[in-house]
């Protein structure tokens, strides 16, 4: 399959998110499957951004491993990133103002420098002066070039982008469009071969936006927030669109207020959704019992980042399953579910109101900052705006003659017909006390242990039933597979690509992504995983969570677990390799590498005000003083290549040891 | 207007007695919020009282109405989602001091800011009962309690000044020893448009032996007797500060301004739980063109 990885790197405030998506979308109308993964911080302007935009002719289920095309918008972002570019590929810059050497790429890379100013002279005269940002409208024109997907639809989709400032707008990017790609057609090769666009029109579109637009399906009337990355843009869809969609979004005080509002709207009989990232259902946790005790159906979405305590707020993590899992005293039913794709994350959102209704529990729906913010291309059909709405069982009537209604009345099934507020005869009261058939509570005066009982076997019956419905996970993959890999949540993706890369090398590899975490399918997971040859769980956490959850369910341990906590998402190579060294028995290499070396300068520098100098080598010394190895790292001008600093790194801890300046 | 047709106060009986200790001023509350609604013709199934944790939270089990009898501190927010979604139940949310002042100020804070059409009551004994007899936000300086047993050395809040200040409309002061004016105050509460607070001295028989029955029967005054200008801010404001030998009970403030649910768009097709969940297939195909 033909593909090709284009990276966009600058600052915050660089204007790099808009050039992604004027790319991003255009290959997606020309039939191309896109995947983009923005990798950036907590910061408004400035710090490094990096926006990798991966595009081929068949879906494409990461970012990928490979860069092909670099656009770098600083100095910085060159020596990052130009070493990663492959061969045939090419590095983009305004060489106005910044510089690539020949040291800094891989043989073969093509080295672009745009002469801004030369090539724009004539847009100049017709437009006048340019905005600094619009250089990049000028670096998309060649990378449109590099990646081969001709100037037509990125001029076409700049004429959307641009509709709402008039014409003269228009033919200003257009031009400027055109003049990086004229330049680079001129003097330079494209990275692909033609593509065969297949011209079918997709969506373009995040997890949070599916997970937002499913609620509009579903029938979603209430949504409750508190700002917080990477939960943040479904308020924000959801609040752009109340206008049109009749939602009332609510955004609160804090996460205590946004679950307890949601509940409140879900006993009332809206149908209600929040959202919000680990920080904030730490929160929001004694409520979620509520819910339970109460059987409210509510949806909770659980966007989960670099934990713990603030974390990285910007950064993805799968590791609040334990605090989902164990949300709120006491037991109660509840449905908690990780969708794996976009797509996913909008049928998910749709099944799970249904599910809230007819068995009037909370659910949790959980998602990391990857699968929420990470755009990809989307079949349209899958959006269906017609879905099927069940509500359950729903009095909507009760004559006096029928007597008392009890709202909690202990049935087979579990569920008690609901009533909702306004409905005459049916009056009765929420408890978050336990309570007996008609609300009354059980443990005021008098504790009827009896009752308590009963009650509390009328709710959990629920989780059976439940279970009965929910789809066991499968196999993907060869059957007879030498290796199965076990994931959940967006780790699917890399995951998946990684079991055919392994495949394709000769280790036979399958996959088990677990999406319905309670109720747990233990007895379809305990018959697949007890015939698997052997097992390795991949998970973006540090101590396994879903490996150890398979286990207490199961009693099925993993043969090894491959693991990543370094705020970055699993990508397919790094899968493969650990694969490869587990297979090979040899054990993790905790030691800190040369280019990490390097990266924690880079950190030091920055940080330490000294952005005049870069990393330029490291070499090992054994004995030092220190107790343990260390990388020696040499720190040149940025200007003169001189030598300006030495740094001791501890190969082991990764401790700073020293920072040296050399004399001037 | 409608005209109003009072209904039976045993209508609003619930189904079981309250189980307050026996002199509690929640009892007289909870006759005030049945007679309120009786007199203002609101039948049980369109009440909807909401509380959160203590002995007066307990008040929703005592009546006829919907109720949800929700987490410590969490009444406001409950409420506000309860409300928002059907907006043609009349919300009234009941509880203590330390579940509206201590544990959950956040939220009433901005119940109020917001000017939610709900009514808070709230039955300030200032000290906390149902944990046995701790110090509240309302307590006194120097008062013993079990978690201040040298003496409280905190300052009492003043919810009433807190109230004017934030954004409620309506702010009243009654007396579970003054029944008929409470009921009265209730009525007046429930029937303003806009957040209205009532703030309630129901004394706790038990574990306050300082703020009790005679402590306000002698210093309490009507402020309805006195003919009160509730309309001015800062004369409202200063009043709300009187407090020793004379404490004023009736309604301190009152103004006339919009409410949140004016102002929600959500709204304008009716209350939410009454509306279609069907998508507007219009609207679904310019979702679903806006992401190609």
């Amino acid at each position: 399959m033909q593909e090709v990885t284009v990276g966009i790197a600058g600052a915050a405030g660089d204007g790099l998110d808009k050039s992604g998506d004027t790319l991003a979308k255009s290959c997606s109308r020309l039939g191309l499957h896109v995947y983009a993964y923005n990798c950036y911080q907590s910061i408004i302007r400035g710090g490094h951004i990096w926006l990798r935009v991966r595009i081929g002719e068949n879906k494409v289920y990461s970012h990928g491993d490979n860069l092909n095309v670099l656009v770098a918008l600083n100095q910085d972002s060159i020596e990052r990133h130009s070493i990663e570019v492959e061969e045939g590929g090419a590095v983009i810059f305004n060489s106005d103002k910044l510089a690539c050497e020949t040291v800094q790429v891989r043989n073969g890379v093509q080295i672009v420098g745009l002469p801004m100013k030369k090539i724009t002279e004539d847009v100049v005269k017709e437009h006048g002066a340019l905005l600094p940002i619009m250089q990049n409208t000028v670096a998309m024109g060649a990378a449109a070039f590099f990646s081969n997907i001709g100037v037509e639809e990125p001029s076409s989709v700049l004429a959307d982008t641009f509709a709402h400032k008039g014409q003269k707008v228009i033919d200003l990017n257009i031009s400027l469009l055109k003049v990086g790609y004229e330049f680079a057609k001129a003097n330079f090769k494209p990275v692909t071969k033609d593509w065969n666009f297949s011209r079918k029109k997709r969506c373009f579109l995040t997890g949070n936006e599916a997970i937002a637009i499913g609620a509009y399906a579903a029938g979603c009337k209430f949504y409750s927030a508190y700002p917080m990355t990477p939960a943040s843009t479904i308020l924000h869809w959801m609040a752009n669109h109340a206008h049109e969609t009749g939602i009332c979004v609510k955004q609160c005080e804090d996460e205590l207020s946004v679950i307890n509002m949601a509940i409140g709207a879900g006993i009332a009989g809206a149908r209600s959704m929040c959202a919000t990232a680990g920080g904030g259902f730490a929160l929001m946790t004694e409520a979620v019992g509520m819910a339970g005790i109460m059987e409210v159906p509510v949806v909770c979405v659980e966007v989960q980042r670099g934990g713990p305590s603030t974390g990285l707020p910007t950064k993805t993590e799968q590791a609040d399953l334990w605090q989902v899992y164990g949300a709120s005293q006491g037991e109660f039913p509840r449905l908690i579910v990780a969708p794996k794709d976009i797509v996913d994350c909008f049928t998910t959102t749709v099944e799970v109101f249904n599910i809230a209704d007819r068995y009037q529990m909370p659910i949790l729906l959980m998602s990391d900052l990857l699968l929420s913010e990470h755009p990809e291309t989307v079949d349209p059909e899958v959006f269906d705006g017609n879905p099927v709405i069940d509500r359950g069982e729903i009095v909507s009537e009760w004559p006096e003659s029928k007597g008392k209604f009890k709202r909690f009345k202990f049935t087979e099934s579990g569920v008690s017909p609901r009533a909702l507020p306004g409905t005459p005869n049916t009056a009765f009261v929420s408890a978050s006390d336990d309570h007996d058939e008609e609300s009354i509570l059980i443990s005021d005066m008098f504790t009827s242990p009896a009752t308590r009982r009963k009650i509390m076997e009328k709710r959990n019956r629920k989780i059976e039933n439940l279970l009965k419905e929910l789809p066991a996970p499968v196999l993907e993959g060869p059957a007879d597979a030498d290796l199965t890999l076990v994931c959940w949540g967006s780790t699917w993706g890399p995951v998946k690509e990684a079991a055919e890369l392994l495949t394709a090398q000769g280790i036979k590899t399958n996959l088990l992504n677990i999406k319905y975490i309670a109720p747990f399918h233990a007895k379809e997971v305990l018959e697949i995983l007890s015939k698997a040859k052997k097992k390795i769980s991949v998970e973006v956490n540090f101590t396994s969570q879903m490996a150890r959850h398979i286990k207490a369910e199961t009693g099925i341990s993993m043969d090894a677990h491959i693991n990543r906590y370094d705020g970055e998402p699993m990508e397919p190579l790094y899968i493969v390799e650990h694969v490869k060294r587990i297979l090979a028995g040899k054990a993790l290499d905790y030691d800190v590498t040369e280019a990490e070396a390097k990266d924690m300068a880079y950190h030091y520098i920055r940080t330490h005000a000294l952005e005049k100098m870069r990393p330029t080598a490291a070499t090992r010394e054994s004995s030092n003083g220190h107790g343990e190895p260390t990388w020696n790292v040499e720190l040149s001008e940025r200007a003169t290549g001189k030598l300006a600093a030495r740094m001791k790194v501890g190969v082991s801890t990764g401790a700073t040891y020293s920072f040296e300046k050399v004399a001037e | 207007m409608a005209t109003v047709i009072e209904l039976p106060v045993e209508l609003f009986k619930g189904p079981v007695d309250p189980d307050w200790c026996p002199g509690c001023g929640d009892f007289a509350v909870l006759k005030g919020v049945q007679t309120a609604a009786a007199k203002l013709g609101i039948t049980p199934e369109n009440l909807l009282v909401v509380s959160g944790i203590g002995c007066s939270s307990n008040l929703p089990g005592f009546l006829h109405a919907y109720g949800i009898h929700s987490l410590h501190g969490r009444a406001v927010p409950v409420a506000t989602g309860a409300h928002l979604a059907n907006t043609d139940l009349k919300c009234v949310i009941t509880g203590g001091d330390g579940d509206g002042y201590g544990i959950g100020i956040g939220h009433l804070l901005h119940a109020m800011r917001r000017n939610l059409d709900v009514t808070y009551i709230v039955m300030d004994n200032q000290i906390y009962g149902l944990t046995t007899g701790q110090t509240s936000p309302t307590t006194g300086v120097g008062q013993k309690t079990k978690s201040t047993p040298q003496g409280n050395h905190e300052n009492p809040l003043n919810p009433l000044a807190l109230a004017i200040t934030a954004g409620a409309t309506f702010v009243a002061r009654a007396f579970s020893g003054e029944p008929k004016h409470m009921a009265d105050t209730i009525s007046a509460a429930i029937e303003h448009k806009g957040f209205s607070l009532v703030d309630i001295f129901s004394p706790c028989v038990t574990y306050n032996k300082v703020n009790t029955y005679p402590f306000f029967k002698e210093r309490v005054y009507k402020l309805e007797d006195e003919n009160w200008d509730r309309s001015d801010f800062h004369a409202s404001l200063a009043k709300s500060f009187e407090w020793g030998d004379k404490i004023p009970l009736g309604v301190v403030y009152e103004t006339d301004m919009p409410t949140y649910e004016d102002s929600e768009l959500a709204f304008k097709k009716g209350a939410l739980v009454k509306q279609s969940l069907k998508t507007d297939p219009k609207v679904w195909a310019g979702i679903v063109e806006e992401m190609i």
